[in-house]
């Protein structure tokens, strides 16, 4: 039977490995038997002793030289006897015992190379360095959620522009929470899965829309984030834009929402055309937006974050779900402003949330006319100092002038309670209104910082011969790590009035204070 | 659209670690980076960097470089006088190692190393002339790199010094070194007292012939084999060259003899190389410099192709750059000092040695070599951690190349400037260390690190000149 020679020049190996190629190579089908050697004179000789080389048969190899010899039945079979000889030789070992460390990767492109099944790269880090990661994500071909804030516009325009033209897709810069198959990225709920997809370019609206969502039953496919800016003039709505065709194209979305703050003019208009041009239903909830502008066919506007949970989940069961009951939380509402006196006129918000602070002022606004706020919306005033309320109030203790130097405080709560022991010292103020937060992410445990700085702030107010109203509602979930029922029963526990949605909550703070308006005057 | 809509995406999280507890904790699959700012937080290259991230141009080009350096076939051809060989060395021309440096700025043991060769060339009478002359302009100092060539330390070749020839059989390209003289007192080190030249010109007359003779009797020695094998025996071919030496010896020994060399200048020149560890380093020196050049030149590449020290400045040159050095000031290696000498007698890293390290041996063989890390006061496990730290930073592996404490993994081959500024890991090299003041000789030994800033220079300009 012929024996085959191939030289692999100049590749040194050791005789023990070269034992052990020669018997994984011998186990394969019709190789009779391998020799694999460097082409030493001793070794060629031993060969030759073996009958594996002939006695005059030239060898183009030397010393320093691999020669392997395959003894079989044809010719394919020594092409893939040597092969695999050549494979095992040159292979990198198996990371097992005593094998190369697998070690925590110190790039993004290390981590794909570690695992290179990733499709996307959630950066966190300082808003400096994150346009960076996330132009490096993009082009090794990921979808990329930039939490981070800070980052120019113009790389904000230049990583959209390079998403678009590759076919991907970026959420953010400043992109707080997004939910991409049911994992929670960044701030985020557990939410149900169902037929509804959400895009957002706010934070805390699509946490409410999607709560709500699954609070009323029903659940989404996704909900993806694109940031703050995404919606304003220079940035142009493009990971909307992509994110709502995205969804359009997805069989399992039946149903779209859009939720936003107010968007600039000429992008309104293009958001709008893209999502009706899905034909699919379309909830649309662009806080502080005239409705008329929104109006499309196919498009529904809703006017609040719970408005749209409402429709959207109209939309995709065909009946309209059950409200929650306004009149029981009236009347709770009137029972607990009834000790309150003559001075107590003014509602405060303190928020964690800025979309919830948004939607606050709106709808304060519309019911107590002025309105101050450090993010005002409608008709509000911009205050001059954040620091100190006065009349009423809404301040986003989650605007940057707060959390320069200092965790969110949907992470650390400790700057809203001092501000809340404020705000229930003063004696003008009858309603102290907030939000809370819940989901990954979040605060570990909101309800007991929270509840314990009420019970303290009405223990004060009691020693003086008053009481504040507190209103809250919890934007959360039954499957959120917090607990929403736990959640809300320390709350209510304290005497906090608790509203199913923010929107509400607004709501009757406003009646409250309302109400006391009409009395005094 | 990307295929992210539709499924459950597998998620990289640079930044917050605890998101990607939460995604972990919803039950997806999450990869944490380790991550630091890129580029040691200097904004442009960090941009320039991320441009060039997956850039088709680039990682075609280190394809391309890195399979030239694999494929690189050096060869121990012979042993000659540098003014016969060497490109562009002119008559009054010193060579040096690391990137180009004028006399006045030169480190205290390159220009003792410097008035050494003047005076074994017959340049000066004395050293107080020689130095003289040097910081007059009559002497044109060129850089070894600029030349085809490598030296260890201060890596000054003259004209009638002899150097080692390899070649590049695979792609026709040769490399140089100069010959090792041993430890202590030596030239490299800026030593140049009598002694020191006498051993120079022994070098020249006796030993040089003896092993150009037995290079010539055995056709040439091919060098991977050989690095491969001494890495299987402990060295790392840098620090340690034991193995390497002794298995050099075993070949020239008979072949000199065979080659008709007189019996006493045979028995000098083994005599010499027996009593020198450190023999094989410029041999191996030369051949990853052979290895290396064969890469250099590609256009848009940005694999690392020297990495060499002058006493004053570490430069790097990439293989998609051309000549162009970017350096940065030379560190002060970490080390074991002999006894009597400390920190403060040790001269800024040294050297065109660090070309192992560009070639993926020395510190990154840390692994293969075991022994080393006791010079910086390391365990067995530390050594293993230095290579594998060193996977982070290359563009491949070196098959040829393998370690057996790593499960016989094959070495971390091919450095590349993007992953060293991406992910702040700097190349490690393995290194000794000279006495401050020219002339007393080496004083320890250690580890040192590349430094980033070169590193980051080099990106920046990558960038720039692929627009």
């Amino acid at each position: 039977m012929a024996v085959r020679q191939r030289v692999i020049p100049g590749l040194y190996r050791d005789s023990v490995s070269l034992m052990q190629c020669a018997s994984k190579v011998e186990a394969l089908p019709g190789v009779e038997r391998v020799g694999a050697m460097m082409a030493t004179p001793a070794n060629l000789e031993l060969a030759r002793e073996v009958g594996m080389l002939g006695h005059e048969e030239a060898v183009g190899a030397g010393p320093n030289d691999l020669l392997l010899l395959v003894q079989g039945d044809v010719e394919e079979v020594a092409l893939a006897a040597f092969e695999e000889a050549e494979r095992i030789l040159t292979q990198a070992p198996a990371a097992s015992s005593g094998g190369v460390e697998e070690r925590a990767p110190t790039s993004l492109r290390g981590a794909l190379e570690a695992s290179p099944d990733s499709r996307l790269a959630l950066v966190s880090t300082p808003g400096e360095y994150a346009a960076s990661e996330a132009m490096k994500a993009l082009r090794l071909g990921l979808d990329v959620m930039i939490f981070s804030d800070n980052v120019s516009v113009a790389d904000e325009v230049e990583l959209k522009g390079l998403a678009h033209e590759r076919g991907l897709l970026v959420m953010g810069p400043d992109c707080g929470t997004a939910i991409v198959g049911g994992l929670p990225l960044g701030f985020a709920n557990v939410v149900a899965s169902g037929p509804i997809g959400c895009v957002g370019a706010s934070g805390t609206g699509l946490q409410q829309v999607t709560t709500l969502i699954d609070r009323l039953g029903s659940g989404i496919t996704h909900a993806l984030g694109t940031g703050s800016h995404d919606l304003s003039e220079e940035v142009g709505g493009v990971s909307t834009i992509d994110a709502v065709r995205a969804l359009g194209e997805d069989g399992a979305t039946r149903v779209l929402v859009l939720v936003s703050k107010p968007p600039a003019e000429s992008v309104l208009a293009a958001v709008l055309d893209a999502a009706a041009s899905t034909g699919k239903p379309v909830v649309a909830c662009l806080l502080g937006v005239d409705p008329s502008k929104v109006q499309r066919d196919g498009v529904v506007v809703a006017r609040t974050l719970e408005e749209a949970a409402w429709h959207a989940v109209e939309a995709a069961t065909g009946s309209p779900p059950g409200r929650p009951d306004e009149a029981e939380i009236e009347r709770d509402a009137r029972a607990m402003a009834e000790g309150l006196q003559a001075g107590q006129r003014f509602v405060r918000g303190l928020y964690a949330g800025g979309t919830f602070s948004f939607e606050a002022v709106l709808l304060l606004s519309e019911s107590l006319g002025s309105v101050t706020s450090n993010t005002p919306a409608g008709g509000a005033t911009r205050a001059g100092d954040p620091w100190s309320s006065e009349g009423h109030f809404v301040v986003d203790l989650g605007d940057d002038e707060f959390t320069r130097g200092r965790p969110h405080p949907m992470i650390d709560q400790r700057l809203r309670l001092e501000r809340l022991a404020r705000e229930a010292a003063d004696p003008t103020v009858a309603v102290v209104l907030f939000d809370v937060v819940l989901g990954y992410g979040a605060h570990p445990g909101p309800a007991e910082e929270l509840a314990s700085a009420v019970e303290r702030a009405r223990r004060a107010a009691a020693a003086e011969g008053r009481t504040t109203v507190f209103v809250a509602s919890v934007c959360g979930t039954a499957g959120d790590p917090q607990g929403l029922e736990a959640t809300e029963a320390r709350l209510r526990d304290a005497g906090v009035l608790l509203a199913q949605s923010n929107a509400q909550a607004a709501r009757v703070a406003a009646s409250i204070v309302a109400e006391r308006e009409e009395g005094a005057s | 659209m990307s295929g992210l809509i539709g499924s459950t995406p597998a998620v990289i999280n640079v930044g917050l670690a605890s998101f990607a507890e939460s995604i972990e904790a919803a039950g997806g699959d999450v990869t944490q980076v380790d991550w630091r700012p890129p580029a040691e937080g200097e904004a442009t290259a960090g941009r320039a960097l991320a441009r060039l991230t997956a850039d088709p141009r680039v990682e075609k080009a280190n394809e391309v470089a890195l399979a030239r350096f694999l494929a690189a076939r050096p060869v121990l051809a012979g042993v000659a006088t540098a003014r016969d060989v060497v490109p562009g060395l002119g008559d009054r021309v010193v060579l040096h190692a690391g990137p180009p440096v004028e006399w006045p700025a030169m480190a205290g043991p390159m220009k003792g190393a410097v008035v050494g060769a003047m005076l074994y060339e017959g340049w000066a009478a004395d050293a107080d002339e020689a130095e003289r002359r040097a910081a007059s302009g009559e002497v044109a100092f060129s850089p070894c790199h600029h030349h085809s060539a490598v030296g260890p330390m201060a890596g000054v070749i003259s004209p009638s010094m002899p150097v080692w020839v390899v070649e590049d059989r695979e792609h026709g390209g040769t490399a140089f070194s100069n010959l090792n003289e041993g430890l202590g007192r030596a030239l490299r080190f800026g030593a140049n007292g009598p002694d020191v030249i006498d051993r120079l010109r022994f070098m020249a007359s006796t030993l040089a012939p003896a092993l150009g003779a037995a290079v010539e009797r055995l056709g040439g020695i091919e060098l991977k084999p050989l690095i491969a094998q001494a890495l299987h025996m402990g060295d790392e071919c840098h620090n340690r060259n034991v193995a390497a030496s002794s298995l050099l010896t075993r070949r020239l020994a008979p072949a000199m003899l065979h080659a008709g060399v007189a019996g006493e200048q045979a028995a000098a020149a083994l005599e010499f190389i027996a009593g020198n560890d450190h023999f094989f380093l410029n041999v191996s020196m030369a051949a990853c410099k052979a290895m290396l050049d064969a890469a250099h030149d590609v256009a848009g590449s940005s694999m690392v192709t020297v990495m060499s020290r002058n006493g004053t400045e570490f430069g790097i040159r990439l293989s998609g750059t051309g000549d162009r050095w970017f350096t940065a000031p030379a560190p002060v290696v970490e080390g074991l000092f002999f006894s009597g000498y400390s920190r403060e007698d040790a001269a800024p890293d040294l050297g065109d040695s660090s070309i192992s390290e560009a070639a993926g041996i020395g510190g990154f063989a840390m692994a293969a070599a075991p022994a080393i890390v006791q010079f910086v006061g390391g365990t067995p496990a530390d050594a293993i951690a230095y290579t594998n730290e060193m996977f982070a930073v290359t563009l491949g592996v070196n098959p040829v190349f393998t370690v057996p404490s790593l499960g016989f993994a094959s070495l971390p081959a091919g450095i590349d400037a993007l992953r060293v500024v991406d992910t702040g890991v700097a190349p490690v090299i393995n290194t000794g260390i000279a006495h401050r003041e020219p002339g007393i000789g080496q004083v320890g030994a250690g580890v040192t690190r590349a430094p980033l800033a070169c590193f980051a220079e080099a990106v920046r300009e990558l960038e720039r000149g692929l627009g």
